[in-house]
């Protein structure tokens, strides 16, 4: 069991607050990414549920007991640190067992542990290694052991990935996500990385200056931006933001489109017209960066190879049905 | 240095320096070599003979020097052994935050910045003096006989001055080794359940073998010659009982005027110093490996 419930948790370093009051509730088993830019508090949020920072406020309840004053070994969770965090001078099986040592488990029993541990994470060849002789991505493939030989109600990630290099990120996101299904336990994981949370998450919170904007499956955050600010974060390239007469005309302070939601046309009728100013293509996909006058700067993707150049005028014509609108306080409008 | 040119150039400009380096150290070398094989003393002008290897036969049959050697060994032994074991703490504590820190830290690392004769006598003649010093004044307000530190306990007398001027230097070298360690990996131990203590022997002190082992080398080559401290507070004495081997060779040259039989007895300082390195390099120096 691992259903953990946030009550308006808030964290101050002095006078300044860092969690502004945050309210979760995080079903048993699901996988759930705190996402948002530098310094929202994503971390902050982690530590404090890992029990490494302590509350200002409310309440942190885990399969129904407060925890706030619980310590971090006692919650029944574990972490993963960004920097990993191995302890450099034992063996890959040292590291893994220190927990179990810790709760003074009989020596059979550990090594039993351990070695499921490392037969999950192909580290069985390893188990006598130092963490210095390891690469990254194995050293990585060690904090997650450490992790799950407790059999903790949650798995805590900090970053995980973000010392690997591309490559490899996309095969340890696979392996954890795959792993995390195996186990059925709950996981709570943190990143800046809004591709990382869209492939990964079962429901991803937004964060954004200690609060929470939004909660909800990487669709739903897709298709139904609760405000600007998720609408602007979840997705890539970036969408659209469009002021003025022409968000007016469809009731709203702004409308947003996605680049993936513009048709390009070549000189065509109607819609918004502009100049490409710069063109990429990728082969699979087209990303045009054009100059519409008015509506400012906008992207457009187009999927495929489509022949445009800087300096050819296109027009882009929005999909009617795909059209965010938002008012003035940035929320989102639903019909 | 990818060049010919380059190598030839840096080998020039680097010529002088190594050479005067060279000259430096292979001059007095090959003078204490010379005198050490001749019979030179001072208070016999003009009688300089060659005796071959007389002055080492000499120097080591001397009962002086085992006594002097054990000194020595017991000496850097125990001031190595109550630098690290205080150090330790020490750092530890000096690592928290806590309010006017920045002075108590100024405050811990002064004695290393005393020089030793001045420290020296500051404790021989403020602190240890039986009639007049703080330690006898103490032991008054309690009712007990002042100790006569340097006649009844005059070895750990030279010990507690040196170790006192040494720990500074421990826990400064401790202390910088213990704010390296990386924070995550101790909330990763808290979080894997271990207590402070637990965190203590299994994370930190691991993470200090190498600043430990940095402190033993480099204290050990300046505890084998310590000299002023003993030559300010005891004179190598009551007896041998202070004497270690610098002390011996100064009272050979400069007491029994024996320039021979000294110059001999520096050279076997070198050799048993190498001896000491090449052990101390055996037991503790892997830990310098990376």
């Amino acid at each position: 069991m691992g259903q953990i419930t946030l009550q308006g948790v808030q964290k101050s370093f002095g006078p300044v607050h860092i969690i502004k009051g945050a309210d979760l509730e995080i079903a048993d088993g699901s996988f759930v990414v705190f996402v948002g830019p530098s310094g929202c508090g994503k971390t902050t949020l982690l530590r404090l549920i890992a029990g490494l920072e302590d509350v200002t406020g409310g309440a942190i309840l885990i399969d129904g007991r407060n925890v706030v004053d619980v310590p971090p070994a006692k919650r029944g969770l574990s972490m993963v640190f960004q920097s990993y965090a191995l302890y450099p001078h034992m063996s890959v099986r040292g590291n893994i067992a220190f927990g179990l040592k810790m709760a003074g488990i009989a020596k059979d029993e550990i090594n039993r542990k351990v070695e499921a541990a490392a037969a999950t994470l192909n580290l069985t060849p390893y188990l006598e290694r130092k963490p210095r002789e390891l690469s990254g991505g194995q050293r990585q493939r060690v904090a997650i052991g450490r992790a799950i030989v407790r059999e903790p109600k949650a798995f805590l990630f900090d970053e995980p990935l973000s010392n690997l290099d591309a490559a490899l990120r996309v095969q340890m996101r696979l392996e954890v996500t795959r792993l995390q299904k195996q186990l059925g336990t709950t996981a709570i994981y943190v990143t800046h990385d809004q591709v990382e949370a869209m492939t990964m998450a079962d429901k991803i919170v937004v964060l954004n200056g200690g609060k929470i904007e939004q909660y909800g499956s990487p669709l739903e955050l897709y298709e139904k931006p609760a405000n600007l600010f998720v609408a602007g974060f979840i997705g890539s390239p970036k969408m659209n933001f469009v002021t003025g007469d022409l968000a007016k005309q469809q009731g709203a302070t702004t409308i947003g489109v996605r680049p993936e939601h513009l048709k390009v046309e070549r000189d065509g009728q109607g819609g918004w017209h502009g100049t490409v100013s710069v063109a990429e293509h990728l082969g699979s996909d087209t990303f045009l960066y054009v100059d519409a006058g008015p509506q400012g700067m906008l992207t457009a993707r187009y999927i495929g190879e489509l022949d445009l150049h800087p300096g050819d005028k296109v027009s882009l014509i929005p999909d009617p049905a795909r059209i965010h609108r938002f008012d003035d306080s940035g929320k989102s409008i639903r019909a | 240095m990818a060049t010919q040119q380059t190598q030839l150039l840096a080998r020039t400009l680097l010529t002088p320096a190594v050479a005067l380096l060279f000259i430096w150290m292979i001059v007095p070398l090959a003078l204490t070599i010379y005198f050490a094989t001749l019979h030179y003393n001072l208070l016999d002008p003009g009688s300089e003979s060659f005796v071959g290897l007389e002055n080492f036969r000499y120097f080591l049959t001397d009962p002086a020097f085992l006594a002097s050697l054990q000194n020595t060994l017991v000496l850097v032994g125990s001031v190595l052994a109550i630098t690290i074991i205080l150090g330790v703490p020490l750092a530890l504590l000096l690592d928290q935050q806590v309010v006017g820190l920045s002075i108590v830290r100024l405050m811990v690392i002064a004695p290393f910045f005393v020089m030793p004769t001045v420290s020296a006598l500051v404790w021989k003649n403020l602190l240890m003096h039986p009639v007049s010093g703080l330690f006898a004044w103490i032991a008054h307000l309690f009712g007990l006989p002042a100790i006569d530190w340097f006649n009844d306990a005059p070895l750990f007398s030279v010990i507690l001055i040196i170790s006192w001027q040494w720990l500074p230097f421990a826990t400064l070298i401790l202390l910088t080794a213990l704010q390296s360690l990386d924070e995550e990996q101790k909330e990763a131990a808290e979080m894997d359940g271990a207590s402070a203590i637990s965190t203590f022997i299994y994370i930190t002190l691991p993470h200090l073998a190498r600043p430990i082992t940095v402190v033993i080398l480099i204290e050990t080559i300046f505890l084998l010659t310590v000299f002023a401290e003993i030559f300010v507070t005891t004179g190598g004495g009551p007896g041998l009982q202070t004497t270690n081997i610098a002390f011996l060779i100064y009272s050979q040259a400069l007491i029994q005027y024996d320039v021979g039989s000294a110059s001999a007895g520096g050279l076997v300082a070198v050799v048993l110093a190498n001896i000491v390195a090449f052990f101390l390099v055996r037991i503790v120096g892997r830990n310098l490996e990376a």
